[in-house]
């Protein structure tokens, strides 16, 4: 019966696949061809090796962003899924208001990057300027700027996904731990816990991709000053392609090393915690 | 009692909490209407005789930067691309999901994959590519974001396909109908819930972009984060704060509307993405 349905592939598949092939396919593996060339515009490359590649790791930015990105996404990994899972218990909780809250705390995140960096520059640097100084006075205020923008961003949405995982934890397991005597403490570390693993596992891979890749928001916030010290990643990558002449290449190379930086880190995290989750 | 007395303090601290929460959009709201010199000087004093102005900020920051022409690109391209990703991607979902063999399996593995890609990695590429084809207009980037974002979308629609039952669709046949009124009139009306999801992840998601359309786009045609961008870089001392915080308004207003129309499948949109990833 299908027989006549897949002569339509022409109508149903190809429309999305060309726009894919040549939004992400064809940039992508041209992406990687490029990072082995020096060159400044694309008919213009000269095959260089590993040389790019070396280039980057012996580049101080792109050493320095790195250790920035990491530290940014540990702390924010803590930072957003320690609150967004408090706020979940709290309001998961028979209270009045519970989905006025909830719309509050995600507000933040349906607002973009750019536009949300620049509303939070006015509060941080207004509540800055009583001591005389800006966000890009120092490299620490810009790190916990954009941590704190950060949390305020990814809270909201962790927030929800740990509700609904505390939604379908059975209140039979509750009750039944309450009944053997387990405080609430106990209830939540033994029974509520296990149970929500993979809204952990979710999470934090959502929060760590996210810090990871974040642009907007550093763009927004502090554009890496003071002296390219709150750049992150991708930031740095961004301004190696277009403000370095001569650095294209190693701009191709660094992204290549971003990709698979990211692959791996989500992939090993992914691997790690899924161990853990169990089934009710 | 003592649940009684926990939950007071606990709607306290949340009170409390949702105050901090909306203080930095409440604060931009709040000096969107004060003379821009009382901005950055003073940016918690509320607005007085001296520094209130009225709807003045809003009508200098539509004329100044084009805004008003950034505002109407940003709808159409929101809305053109999140139709053509819900119809190109749910058409492609389905045939991946009913077609036998390796090749649709490959293709969805491509799909899947093109989501952990950080847009680095092909932004200066891409930005080629696109170039070369001509795509760089408002129409263009249509196109463009149906190539973006289909990893997702056909990743969350396929996941729905599959459990949609194959006697469906093959009583359709059965009775003689071709391959397209059996999608559009059995198929895609069971997946609209889905759709409808979908659509709102893609649209908070391009409405929101930045770098994709300053690149593709550049500073000529403008949307809404481009042109907030380049006024804000458009210079320390010389930028015009007033308007800028009525763009930023005017910019989160939309949002805020679509949240409280479509709040119920923002929320399952958000529960649906987190679980198929």
């Amino acid at each position: 019966m299908y027989k006549r349905f897949y002569r339509w592939f022409p109508v149903f598949v190809l429309p999305t696949l060309a726009a894919f092939t040549v939004a992400f396919l064809i940039p992508f593996v041209m992406g990687i061809w490029l990072s082995f060339h020096r060159f400044t515009t694309i008919k213009n490359t000269h095959f260089v090796g590993w040389e790019n590649y070396t280039r980057a790791f012996a580049d101080e930015g792109f050493m320095g962003s790195l250790r920035f990105s990491a530290l940014f996404t540990v702390v924010s990994l803590i930072t957003v899924n320690l609150l967004a899972f408090v706020l979940a218990l709290a309001l998961t909780r028979r209270l009045r208001g519970v989905n006025l809250f909830r719309g509050i705390f995600f507000m933040p995140n349906l607002i973009g990057g750019i536009v949300l960096g620049y509303v939070f520059s006015l509060l941080v640097n207004g509540l800055l300027g009583f001591w005389g100084v800006d966000i890009t006075y120092a490299a620490t205020y810009g790190f916990w700027g954009l941590v704190a923008l950060n949390t305020w961003q990814l809270t909201g949405y962790m927030m929800v996904i740990y509700i609904a995982g505390l939604q379908n934890v059975p209140s039979s397991l509750v009750e039944a731990a309450a009944i053997d005597g387990a405080g609430a403490f106990s209830t939540l570390w033994h029974v509520k816990l296990p149970l929500v693993m993979p809204s952990i596992t979710i999470c934090t891979f959502l929060t760590l991709t996210n810090s990871f890749k974040m642009f907007d928001q550093n763009l927004a916030l502090t554009a890496g000053a003071p002296e390219r010290q709150t750049q992150g990643l991708a930031l740095d990558i961004y301004n190696t392609f277009y403000g370095r002449i001569g650095w294209q290449g190693v701009g191709q190379a660094k992204a290549v090393l971003f990709f698979l930086l990211v692959a791996a880190v989500a992939g090993i995290q992914l691997w790690l915690t899924r161990r853990r989750e169990v089934d009710a | 009692m003592k649940t009684r007395r926990t939950n007071l303090m606990l709607i306290a601290l949340l009170l409390l909490l949702a105050a901090i929460f909306l203080l930095p959009v409440l604060l931009v709201v709040l000096n969107s209407f004060k003379s821009r010199l009382y901005i950055s000087a003073a940016p918690f004093a509320l607005p007085d005789g001296d520094t209130f102005v009225g709807w003045e900020n809003y009508l200098t920051g539509l004329r100044s930067a084009g805004f008003a022409a950034a505002f109407g690109r940003s709808v159409f391209i929101t809305v053109g691309s999140v139709l053509l990703l819900v119809v190109g991607c749910s058409m492609t979902a389905w045939y991946l999901a009913r077609a036998n063999g390796w090749w649709p399996k490959i293709l969805y593995l491509l799909f899947v994959f093109s989501m952990i890609v950080p847009f680095q990695m092909v932004m200066y590429t891409m930005t080629y590519v696109v170039g070369q084809l001509e795509l760089d207009s408002v129409v263009g980037i249509l196109p463009v974001y149906l190539g973006f974002g289909s990893g997702l979308t056909v990743f969350i629609l396929s996941g729905f396909v599959r459990g949609i039952p194959r006697e469906l669709e093959e009583a359709a046949m059965m009775d003689g109908a071709g391959p397209l009124q059996t999608f559009f009139r059995v198929i895609f009306p069971v997946m609209r819930p889905t759709a409808v999801t979908v659509s709102i992840l893609n649209a908070m998601w391009i409405w929101n972009d930045y770098l994709l359309p300053y690149l593709v786009l550049g500073t000529d045609q403008k949307t809404i984060p481009v042109a907030i961008q380049i006024a804000m870089q458009g210079a320390y001392g010389s930028t015009d704060y007033g308007g800028l915080m009525a763009m930023l308004v005017l910019a989160i207003i939309p949002i805020i509307a679509f949240y409280l129309i479509g709040q119920k499948y923002i929320i399952s949109g958000v529960v649906a993405g987190a679980v198929k990833g």
